[in-house]
């Protein structure tokens, strides 16, 4: 019986304050903005930060105020967009194109080998201050998946020391683009099939001996190419435009090291 | 009277609550980077800091007293997350700009030690009821002006760019806290010293 009478004494003064906080709520009730909560309704709602805004909240807020241009929202793409046009009362005229996050790194554990065993911090940070990491390859992937845990949409999976990035499910916030050390996380359009998977900027010979499957700068690319789109930049790396590139697949199924691959997830292709 | 004066300014000054008695370290960090958001947190503070003394001291006094002393830390919190509660609502209505500056730290007053402590000091001091609010004003006030100093001192660290790299930020802000401080130790005996 002893516990009684502190268990009403807490419970008692816990409601006399909850009671008083809800009149008080009432009273000073600050009314909320239609417009606001109808555009925090229509976007995802993930939060995510693709926009540059602390949340889809914030962007809210950010249209309302005419700070913010109606298109930033990448991961609703162009249903939100149109339903935020239809809340501002604004013509939906401006195309979005979806775009999807890309690791430009094809050195899964096949390809390339380990210099050392890293024991260190488990971030990919951390590793790449150490000797830029375990791999011998000092431009790939570290594997260890700094971008995975960047993710709010969980698309992003390690697969023999490569990041694999699931493209049903992302949504192209580009929250993992800055999460990555080694810059090999960009924003690519949805439909474009191929791409370079690799950023290694050396020698063919050097590239060659770090990874089976990297860049070596031969050309052969670039020679390929109907409209030009591939350029063979930095002496060693080739790069697609990805306005001009047409999706042939001509330079892949060039490339002799497989660098240049047509977009797959994974390490086999 | 002469014990509230000394209550009141050895609370400011000698036991400063983050200078001395390191508590509160959160918001003395977070929101010191602008003067104007200093002064608006410490008066949030303070203002939390008498009104839940003006309330716990009651609660302990005629409620706790006898038997039930281990529920202070409960009900005290439960008493103090209501009130920064109610400054919230209250600063919503009516001083937006101040609400959306403090942003997080705001609520975060609930769980600042330095209030709590206030609550509990009072009690363990066996403080009266105007010493308890006298203290809880005096630690306000020490709040107020640990914040004060620290922002301009946070401002000049900001603009100044020949700190190395690696302390710029929040390292070079913990090495000023600890020196600001040490020279708060130099006023350790002076108050009574004054008034005696």
């Amino acid at each position: 019986m002893e516990i009684i009478i502190p268990v009403v004494i807490t419970v008692v003064s816990g409601l006399l304050l909850g009671l008083l906080l809800a009149v008080l709520g009432h009273i000073f009730a600050v009314p909320k903005d239609e417009t606001i909560e109808k555009l925090t309704e229509a976007l995802p709602g993930a939060n995510c930060g693709g926009c540059g805004y602390a949340g889809c909240e914030d962007y809210a807020k950010a249209i309302k105020n005419g700070e913010a241009a109606l298109s930033l929202c990448s991961a609703g793409g162009e249903e939100v967009y149109k339903e935020i046009c239809s809340v501002m009362g604004a013509t939906s005229d401006e195309k979005i194109t979806p775009k999807k996050a890309f690791v430009f790194c094809g050195g899964c554990i096949d390809y390339t080998e380990d210099k050392m065993k890293y024991r260190g911090i488990n971030t990919c940070k951390a590793a790449n201050m150490y000797f830029q990491g375990k791999g011998k390859c000092d431009f790939g992937c570290l594997g260890i998946g700094d971008c995975a845990a960047a993710c709010p949409f969980g698309a992003i999976s390690i697969k023999d020391d490569l990041a694999v990035i699931d493209r049903t499910v992302c949504t192209g916030c580009g929250a993992c683009v800055s999460a990555c050390p080694n810059f090999l996380i960009s924003l690519i359009p949805a439909d474009q099939t191929v791409a370079v998977r690799c950023k290694n900027v050396e020698k063919g010979v050097l590239t060659r001996k770090a990874c089976t499957h990297g860049c070596i700068g031969c050309r052969k690319c670039e020679k390929t190419c109907p409209v030009g789109a591939v350029t063979v930049e930095n002496g060693f790396l080739a790069k697609i435009d990805y306005d001009t590139c047409i999706s042939c697949g001509a330079c892949a199924s060039a490339c002799p090291t497989g660098a240049v691959f047509p977009i797959k997830e994974g390490c086999k292709n | 009277m002469k014990t509230l004066i000394i209550i009141l300014f050895s609370a400011i000054f000698v036991n400063n609550f983050v200078l001395s008695k390191f508590l509160g370290i959160c918001p003395f960090l977070g929101v010191s980077k602008k003067l104007s958001s200093a002064v608006g947190m410490s008066v949030a503070v303070t203002a939390v800091m008498v009104v839940s003394s003006a309330v716990t001291w009651p609660i302990y006094t005629y409620l706790l007293k006898p038997k039930y002393e281990y529920l202070q830390t409960l009900v005290f919190i439960l008493v103090i997350a209501s009130l920064v509660q109610i400054v919230e609502i209250l600063l919503k209505k009516f001083v937006p700009p101040l609400y959306e500056s403090l942003g997080i730290y705001l609520p975060l007053i609930t769980t600042n030690c330095a209030v709590l402590g206030v609550a509990l000091l009072n009690i363990q001091e066996s403080y009266t009821f105007i010493e308890s609010i006298v203290n809880a004003l005096g630690a306000g006030l020490g709040f107020m002006l640990a914040l004060v100093l620290f922002s301009g001192i946070r401002e000049k660290l900001e603009k100044n760019d020949r700190i190395p790299k690696a302390l710029r930020g929040l390292p070079i802000a913990l090495i000023a806290a600890s020196i600001v401080s040490v020279s708060f130790m130099g006023f350790s005996g002076v108050i009574e010293g004054i008034f005696r």
